[in-house]
């Protein structure tokens, strides 16, 4: 029932890239995985590996994006999707592989797969979307989560009792398996360009087999984080980047 | 038929799986088993196979759930303590029906428990283990021999049903040495059309995936999975019999408890009684016909495990009150002699007589 456009004469300059499918995602309105689905399809056209590259999904709210890559997936439980991309890129050297994990599936129960598969190298694109809360499960802190931060397992903010939010990029920069490291966000246009730019690479370097290239992306949690879009968008410059940098942290 | 060999239960595990065309292991040291990743790190790179020690058993078992969803001869070992590490991916495995071999070489627990063999973990492997209605395929060798050739049947097992199967061996048969001959592996056709190895151009994506969140949807894979459930219990029954045809009580024992129970049994009969025994090799399938068969005519079953007594519970199942049931159990690492066994059996034998 959508309405009828004629498109002769006219130049199509945005579209849905080939590997996505058509399905209408869950992510809550105004929520960064779109934006990075988005820019790993059209990284993934760009190059040309659709029928070469195999997806991981983790657990959290991006479980379902297999549904939403046109691309062959497979779905690790929580936290195991670096061990799973291991043995695909291992059994397949030729093949692109990637995990895409949130900071609860990478940072929290995945914490020890996925410093292993950087300290061996695993020549594999890493995307972590960062948004400091727990999506999926409803609003509870995450490794991720920020001091002060108000979650629903942290009501009164969290202290350092609950330990400090940890930084991934920094953590994984001292493995000398790892080749590439950069944070970048999605909340204005400038940034999406720029994270499109480190994924990009992110993928190319599977061709040269020199380690793990790891793209955090810190992203935004409007339901969980009530706010706004727009609001959770400035909460990212607010909060988020003073405290998560973003900018390459090694690049080899 | 190669020549016969005196090897070692775990190299002979590793050596059936090499011939089986294994392409990929992953694994984690664990005594006693830790013989099957050295002899594999040697010779899988020879071959341009993948070798992999990794992190932990938790990274070992999702590295096979990856290696298998991409279509893969994958296979795993450890021991108790690790197995249970493995269960949630295990039940992954199963759910998303992916095809792998993981080999049990049990030790006795509870807990870190000790590195001496045990028949421990029957529960856990028959019984599920993990979350969920589901199963694996279990075989239980006894003899070194046996451990190559259901190496050989485990591979192609999983490859057949598309579901783990799992080798449970007791650490006695892992570390024992015994001759054994390495019969011709005939590779079958495998179906890989599933595997995740890139969208095929013409084709839709593959997906490996146990999320099914619509319950109506998540029913219908259960259904299917008990279905194929079905078809192993109709297809896959393993047994063994020795002196059964007129026997008054029959041993029932595997693995270990089985080379145990037949001495027992050898010398009870020097003593005048009936016994025979009966060793199941598929503890799942169980071969809960052979036990009602034999419920139907003998006067009672004697089921001999090292563990506190879980395969009696099948046994009894498989009974329904027929014949009397008696056990006789050591655990904790602990092995019954056949003299000890004969010792328990003769007052439940005259009982009976």
């Amino acid at each position: 029932m959508g309405i009828e456009v004629s498109l002769e004469g006219k130049e199509i300059v945005y579209k849905r890239p080939k590997a996505l499918t058509d399905a209408v995602t869950h992510y809550c309105p105004g929520c960064g995985h779109g934006t990075a689905h988005r820019l790993i399809a059209e990284i993934v056209d760009e190059l040309g590996i659709q029928g070469t590259t195999v997806g991981v999904a983790p657990v959290g709210c991006s479980v379902f994006a297999y549904n939403y890559f046109d691309l062959d997936m497979q779905q690790a439980a929580h936290g195991r999707a670096c061990a799973v991309a291991t043995a695909l890129k291992r059994l397949m050297p030729d093949k692109y592989v990637f995990t895409y994990q949130g900071d609860g599936d990478l940072a929290g129960i995945g914490g020890n797969e996925t410093l292993h598969a950087c300290n061996r190298g695993e020549n594999i694109t890493i995307v972590f979307i960062n948004n400091a809360i727990y999506g999926m499960t409803g609003g509870q802190m995450a490794p991720t989560t920020l001091i002060g931060q108000k979650t629903t397992t942290s009501p009164y903010g969290r202290t350092t009792n609950e330990g400090n939010p940890i930084r991934m990029c920094e953590l994984i920069t001292t493995l000398p398996g790892v080749r590439y490291v950069e944070r970048v966000a999605v909340n204005t246009a400038p940034r999406v360009r720029k994270a499109k730019a480190a994924l990009l690479k992110a993928f190319k370097n599977q061709q040269e087999n020199k380690g793990t290239s790891f793209i955090e992306i810190v992203s935004n949690c409007p339901s969980n984080w009530k706010m706004t879009p727009l609001a959770s968008n400035k909460w990212i410059d607010d909060a988020m980047i003073p405290y998560f940098p973003l900018g390459v942290f090694k690049d080899q | 038929m190669g020549e016969t060999l005196l090897m070692k239960g775990n190299e002979t595990l590793a050596e059936a799986a090499l011939r089986a065309g294994c392409e990929a292991y992953f694994g984690y040291p664990i005594t006693p088993q830790s013989e099957v990743p050295e002899y594999l790190s040697e010779e899988m790179p020879k071959r341009g196979r993948i070798f992999l020690q990794a992190e932990s058993e938790v990274a070992s078992i999702n590295m096979l759930y990856g290696a298998a969803g991409a279509g893969f001869k994958a296979m795993t070992t450890s021991s108790s303590p690790g197995i249970s590490l493995m269960l949630e991916g295990i039940s992954y495995i199963a759910a998303a029906e992916l095809p792998c071999v993981i080999a049990n070489v049990t030790r006795g627990g509870p807990g870190l428990g000790t590195i001496q063999p045990s028949q421990g973990d029957y529960f856990q492997a028959v019984k599920g283990g993990g979350h969920g209605d589901y199963h694996m395929i279990v075989l239980a060798p006894s003899t070194v021999q046996e451990i190559a050739d259901l190496t050989y049947d485990a591979f192609d097992l999983c490859w057949k049903y598309r579901t783990p199967v799992m080798i449970m061996m007791d650490g006695a048969l892992g570390q024992m040495m015994e001759k054994v001959t390495f019969k011709e592996y005939k590779e079958p056709v495998r179906d890989i059309s599933w595997a995740t190895r890139g969208k095929p151009a013409n084709g839709d994506r593959r997906v490996i995936t146990s999320l099914h969140i619509q319950p109506e949807e998540m029913e219908r894979v259960n259904n299917k999975l008990q279905a194929k459930y079905t078809e192993i219990k109709k297809n896959e029954v393993r047994y063994e019999t020795q002196n059964c045809d007129d026997a008054d009580v029959v041993i029932v024992g595997f693995g270990l408890s089985a080379r145990i129970g037949t001495k027992a049994m050898q010398m009870m009969r020097e003593k005048g009684y009936k016994v025979g025994l009966m060793k199941p090799i598929s503890l799942w399938p169980f071969p809960e016909k052979a036990i009602e068969d034999l419920s139907r005519r003998v006067k009672g079953f004697y089921v001999l495990e090292l563990n506190a007594g879980q395969m009696i519970e099948d046994v009894r199942l498989a009974n329904e009150g027929r014949a009397k049931v008696g056990k006789y159990n050591r655990y904790g690492g602990m092995i019954y002699s056949p003299d000890e066994v004969v010792e328990h059996l003769e007052p439940f034998c005259k009982e009976l007589k």
